[in-house]
């Protein structure tokens, strides 16, 4: 008995900390999706790419602190860099447009992302060793690999920042009243595109610290951007426009693919992992399709 | 479709929904149907033949597709799985019982032309980024079940290999044979497509694209509809699955992934949304366009990457390409190719002299 209560506990906490760095990856749509109405479907490329700037620049081999956070800073300027520079040049000129040409548009980017990158990188896999401790962390009866630890701590940090960004801050404050009206905000003087921007440069952000730690736990090649299909579930079970619905959502599918592949892999011979969160989501779409924190103004058909 | 119109003469709705607006173009179409039918297959060699069996393929998964997005105006991120569910319905049956391909063909479109009204049903509730999502977890969750469930994937490699199609003892084992085979889907697809477009159906998917509401309150049910778009849709998928399936000689779900539904809407944005020849279109440009990178690649390539990483190169150009291309009819031409020619033509209907 109490060593099944062991095995259950085990899963929830590897659950948790999982989900907490799908989390960290749904922040960066939920962003853009909060304050532009864009829907990133590019997200995991963002994150591929990321990992993919932070192994290069460790792999300089500089001692492994200083290429740690060389690799960090560089990474955030990059990807700061590239929210800006997408955000002029493929999403402005969309501004307007049907939504299923900003979903497409963002779909090609993807395309864009993943066949440039390995020709520019090349296809091996790399690693991005980041300099924590090898060992295991032991929690109660559950053992976690530190990077996870290490992701769920930047999630966390990460979402009382931008709680506190928007909540307190000037900016945040703007952010807000352009996702609620843009043509109100514009009137109040708040420069709309140039809100819709930092949305984007935010979403970088968000991504590269995402990138880092994804990148340095599976290893850094193309299939790395699969994590971000699992950002669908989440922000739909989170609710797309809420912060902390991203965190929720994040929590329900890191327990809900560890406890399904713990219980339900030895009947069905593996793989639920994969599964289980894509059939949670359309039973949320059918029920309650704006999420769990979401706004009720989904356009009702 | 070449000819220059003096101008407008039309006096009634029937004559402007005539599917040959004048004499002149029943004869082009006569023409292109000789070219298609005798001239082509004659005198092409058999590679060219199987470029264009594959544009005759993607042709009748584009127009599918195009029902869906450009007339009616959903979105769909699960056409590739649309794909296999008539891929492995008719590979299945095929292997299994020996039934002829024109049972397994409509069987395999039947079965996906179901699951397909399944995957819509979330239509009726959302639009738009939703659905997308929704059709996206379909397409996830059918990959992952032809994978897992051996009794529908003929388990190792989760691929199943089928007989050729024969007709009336003739095996279609040939590019050229297979050239007819394909060319008569291809060619009914396009026809069925421009009649479904000018018939009530028709109409009542592009009311309910340019404004449900409006649609609704002049009657047209619109959830109907919705599904019956998804079902028609993925009708056309799954006979363009069972295409592959025959053409290739083998059901695998691997052609049939996330990817190729992209690909299918890369096909649809490129050749114009909401036409039948921008469909056709899109078709052959997404088809040939790996073609002659490759070519490229393999010519001018050399001098730039060693010859191992040549092939993820060209993998990769193609994907960048694809997304690039998808980016910049979106911003540039929205409405495609179909709009490019449409410029020519009314360029040319004053020439050479314009205003």
């Amino acid at each position: 008995m109490s060593e099944d209560f062991g095995f259950f506990i085990a899963l929830i906490l590897n659950g948790v900390s999982i989900g907490l760095m799908y989390s960290l990856i749904a922040l960066g749509f939920v962003l853009v999706y909060k304050s532009t109405d864009a829907i990133n479907f590019a997200q995991g490329e963002f994150v591929m790419m990321a990992a993919l700037i932070g192994a290069v620049v460790v792999g300089f081999n500089v001692s492994p602190i200083v290429g740690a956070i060389a690799a960090v800073v560089i990474v955030l300027a990059v990807m700061i860099g590239f929210g800006f520079a997408l955000e002029r040049v493929v999403l402005r000129p969309l501004l307007g447009r049907p939504i299923v040409a900003v979903i497409m548009a963002t779909i090609g980017l993807a395309s864009v992302l993943r066949g440039l990158t390995p020709i520019i990188f090349g296809g091996e896999t790399r690693a991005l060793p980041l300099p924590i401790p090898d060992d295991p962390v032991v929690i109660g009866p559950a053992t976690l690999p530190p990077i996870q630890v290490l992701g769920a701590g930047v999630a966390i940090l990460l979402f009382v920042g931008f709680n506190w960004f928007f909540k307190k801050s000037r900016m945040g404050v703007a952010m807000r009243a352009v996702a609620d009206n843009q043509q109100v905000a514009q009137a109040m003087g708040i420069n709309v595109e140039r809100y819709f921007a930092l949305a984007w440069a935010m979403a970088g952000i968000v991504s590269a610290l995402g990138g880092i730690v994804w990148g340095s736990m599976l290893g850094v090649d193309v299939q790395i951007a699969v994590v971000g299909l699992k950002v669908f579930p989440v922000v739909i079970l989170g609710g797309l426009d809420s912060i902390g619905g991203a965190m929720i959502g994040g929590l329900i599918v890191g327990l809900v693919e560890s406890l399904a592949s713990g219980y339900l892999d030895p009947y069905v011979g593996g793989g639920t992992k994969d599964f289980a969160p894509y059939l949670l989501m359309i039973l949320v779409l059918m029920v309650r399709p704006y999420g769990i924190f979401g706004k009720r103004q989904i356009e009702r058909v | 479709m070449f000819h220059r119109e003096a101008g407008v003469f039309k006096t009634t709705y029937a004559s402007d929904m005539a599917l040959y607006p004048l004499p002149i173009a029943k004869w082009t179409m006569v023409g292109l149907a000789v070219l298609f039918a005798i001239v082509l297959p004659m005198t092409l060699e058999e590679y060219y033949l199987s470029i264009l069996n594959l544009i005759f393929i993607a042709v009748v998964g584009a127009l599918g597709l195009n029902i869906l997005v450009g007339y009616t105006g959903q979105i769909s991120l699960g056409h590739g799985a649309f794909m296999s569910v008539g891929a492995y319905t008719a590979a299945n049956l095929a292997v299994r019982l020996g039934l002829p391909f024109w049972l397994t063909l409509p069987a395999g479109g039947l079965m996906a032309a179901f699951i397909g009204a399944l995957v819509g049903i979330p239509s009726l509730r959302i639009k738009g980024l939703y659905l997308a999502i929704a059709t996206l977890a379909g397409q996830l969750i059918i990959e992952w079940t032809i994978n897992h469930v051996p009794a529908i994937s003929g388990g190792a490699q989760a691929s199943i290999e089928v007989p050729r199609p024969d007709l009336f003892g003739l095996v279609l084992n040939t590019q050229f044979r297979l050239y007819f085979f394909l060319l008569f889907f291809a060619a009914l697809a396009i026809i069925a497509t421009l009649n479904l477009i000018r018939s009530r159906i028709g109409r009542a998917f592009i009311a309910v694209r340019d404004q449900d509401i409006a649609a609704e309150i002049i009657g047209i049910n619109i959830y109907r509809y919705k599904l019956l778009a998804f079902a028609i849709s993925s009708f056309y998928a799954g006979v363009c699955g069972v295409l592959y399936t025959y053409y290739f000689g083998i059901a695998n779900y691997e052609a049939f992934q996330l990817i190729v539904s992209i690909d299918y809407l890369a096909m649809i944005i490129i050749g114009g949304l909401g036409s039948v020849l921008g469909s056709i279109f899109g078709a052959i440009f997404v088809t040939l366009l790996p073609i002659v990178l490759r070519i490229l690649l393999e010519n001018v390539g050399l001098l730039i990457f060693s010859e191992s990483e040549l092939a993820n190169v060209i993998s990769g150009t193609r994907l960048a390409v694809f997304g690039g291309l998808i980016i910049f009819f979106l911003i540039v031409e929205p409405e495609g190719l179909n709009r490019l020619w449409r410029n020519i033509r009314s360029y040319f209907r004053v020439w050479p002299f314009s205003y």
